[in-house]
């Protein structure tokens, strides 16, 4: 006979409580806040929709998108051939590997302040290692306080340098992973390297690579730290990201309407594209 | 097509071997007809894959030479010696189709289209997957994607020797039996030659006409099936072929043999004079249960269906006795066993030294 009973809602108990504190609970203030006007002293005034309309009507709005859409794929761009391409370099045995994986993991371990103060002092043209070759050096005029393209290098290097590990990490586990019999087959069949690489190794790092580019996409989207300490989002606002451009509306303006409209749908934005980008790439796994 | 021969093949996986245990394969010379139906069997760990890669040029062998029709190919990669190889587990190409899987080995070779389809259709044919040549290769049950690496095996119709390193691992019991008789059957249409590397000796058996048994780096006997049953050249071919295997007493000689002072009538005469450990080797399917003979106590009667396996303790030893049909004794009875001379050999330090009268 099967017993019936309400205990497993027990179990799940303690999960809701959590969900409910760290995300649920500070989310509906979130959406609180955004159909609301308010002036200070817990006075709130009803506003409807009108603060989502004025943001997605809001040219500065538009250009964060657009600098942090374009921010994105330019580094998803650079780092995830990279990060496959030094994967597939990387020694699949030996001594070496735990070497190559402990320097592979070492940028990510520096947390995120002290990696835009270190590249900040990097860059800079007077006393900084990089700044000073370039400028004095190699007589390239490079100041990312004051040129935007120089900025967006900067920044475009250092979260590659900061996260292409994280791809080749993926990557490498996916690599690894491949029993030998695979090669073996493939170099009876005559198999070049690079449908070596088309048929066995790309689809089998494709679970992970999949993984992999939703993770970068999330954090590179969400990205806030690095750029504020490196940048400041400056000069003037190139490189004022959407998180940037939050927090300047938020603290600085202190217009925590629009502020609450914008981060939802700034979450919206992420939720949609990473939710559209893991539905194709597994697509063909359901079928 | 070729004829393939190993000549003072040695391999070791260290880079400074020593002593003899130190080879994965000790020293082998082994011909391998063209168009022959070969297995290798051994326990595991006995070196049968390591030779299976060094014929198929994944490996490189320590020292010797691996010949192709007289041709040395010892330093050949695997893509220029024209052999294929299918794996313990089934190797397939997820994202292409079976047909694209099928068709891989032959567009690297860059073979015309035309003929392409032409073998690819014919060995789908053969395998029975024609109806799957439009699917993706990765949706398939494990039978079918094992099939699919035997028809990349088989696509070249050039091929010097396909070799199957344990193909049946992954399947089903009930459909192993049907891909060894379809194996059989391949053989017989292309007329390949084949070397099935296993370490059952069922299917081992069934698909080769020569069976190579190898143990601990070295061959210990080439025959076929029959000759592997009936005159194990090595005690240990004797007690891995054969279910029970052969029973293997200790025994003295001096003229002839004993066992703890009973004298046992083998089946002729006794090559040169044996030194060192001697043992008498006899199938139980050649010991019978009489009136006379050597005394012994029954301690266990299995009925494995078609026969009777009665096990006995005969003068401290234990001796199996498969009995057809008639009356089984019971465990703890008393009764004495008789060998049939002729299948009595005598191994002196597991080598076979007896010969037919």
């Amino acid at each position: 006979m099967k017993t019936e009973n309400q205990k497993a809602w027990f179990f799940v108990l303690p999960v809701l409580l959590l969900v409910a504190f760290n995300a649920l609970i500070p989310m509906m203030t979130v959406v609180n806040y955004s159909v609301q006007e308010t002036f200070g002293d817990n006075v709130f005034f009803w506003q409807g929709l009108d603060w989502f309309e004025q943001i997605l009507r809001s040219d500065r709005f538009h250009a964060a998108l657009g600098r942090q859409f374009l921010f994105t794929f330019l580094i998803l761009i650079i780092e995830v051939p990279l990060g496959i391409a030094i994967a597939l370099s990387m020694p699949r045995k030996g001594f070496w590997v735990p070497v190559c994986l402990v320097l592979m993991a070492l940028p990510m371990l520096i947390p995120w302040n002290v990696v835009g103060a270190m590249w900040n002092i990097f860059t800079l043209p007077d006393i900084g290692l990089l700044g000073y070759f370039l400028n004095h050096t190699l007589g390239i005029n490079y100041d990312m306080t004051q040129d935007p393209i120089a900025a967006w290098v900067t920044i475009i290097t250092m979260d590659v340098w900061h996260w292409t590990s994280l791809v080749v990490l993926l990557s490498y586990a996916g690599l690894v992973s491949i029993p030998d019999a695979y090669y073996q087959a493939a170099k009876i069949d005559g198999a070049s390297n690079w449908s070596v690489f088309r048929y066995i190794q790309l689809p089998k790092m494709k679970t992970v690579l999949t993984i992999a580019i939703l993770l970068r996409f999330m954090d590179s989207f969400n990205i806030y730290t690095e750029p504020f300490v490196l940048t400041g989002g400056g000069p003037g606002n190139s490189t004022t990201l959407l998180s940037i451009d939050l927090v300047k509306i938020a603290l600085g303006q202190f217009d925590l309407g629009p502020a609450a409209a914008m981060s939802l749908i700034y979450f919206a934005i992420t939720l949609l594209v990473s939710w559209l980008f893991y539905t194709l790439m597994t697509k063909d796994d359901q079928n | 097509m070729a004829k393939i021969t190993l000549s003072k093949l040695r391999h070791s996986y260290l880079s400074n071997p020593k002593s003899d245990s130190d080879y994965a394969l000790k020293e082998i010379d082994l011909d391998w007809n063209d168009g022959g139906a070969y297995a290798l069997l051994g326990p595991s760990g006995c070196g049968k894959s390591t030779l299976l890669n060094i014929i198929s040029g994944l490996l490189v062998p320590s020292e010797g030479q691996i010949l192709f029709d007289g041709k040395d190919v010892t330093k050949l990669p695997p893509d220029q010696r024209n052999i294929a190889q299918v794996f313990q587990f089934p190797v397939i190409y997820d994202t292409m189709t079976v047909y694209d899987n099928l068709a891989f080995p032959l567009r690297n070779r860059g073979r015309d289209e035309a003929t392409v389809e032409r073998r690819v259709m014919a060995i789908a044919e053969m395998l029975e997957v024609t109806e799957m040549l439009g699917q993706k290769a990765a949706g398939l049950s494990p039978d079918n994607k094992q099939k699919i690496s035997m028809g990349r095996g088989l696509v070249r119709e050039d091929v010097n020797v396909v070799m199957f390193d344990e193909p049946l691992t992954v399947i089903d019991p009930h459909l192993k039996w049907k891909l060894r008789s379809k194996l059989k059957e391949l053989h017989q249409r292309v007329k390949a030659t084949m070397i099935y590397v296993t370490h059952d000796q069922t299917e081992a058996l069934t698909f080769a006409d020569q069976v190579v048994v190898m143990q601990l780096g070295e061959v210990v006997q080439i025959g076929t099936p029959v000759e592997l049953f009936e005159r194990p050249a090595h005690t240990f071919v004797g007690h891995f072929i054969g279910s029970p295997g052969m029973n293997i007493i200790p025994c003295s000689y001096d003229g002839s043999a004993r066992i703890e002072g009973q004298p046992v009538a083998l089946e002729g005469p006794v090559r040169g004079t044996p030194t060192g450990q001697t043992e008498i080797g006899i199938r139980p399917e050649f010991v019978s249960l009489s009136d006379s003979g050597l005394p012994a106590t029954v301690t266990k009667v299995s009925d494995v269906g078609r026969h009777t396996v009665v096990e006995c303790d005969c003068l401290g030893h234990k001796v199996n006795a498969v009995i057809e049909e008639g009356a089984a004794p019971q465990k703890g009875d008393s009764t004495h066993l008789a060998f049939r001379q002729d299948q009595t050999r005598l191994y002196v330090d597991g080598w076979l030294a007896t010969d037919p009268e």
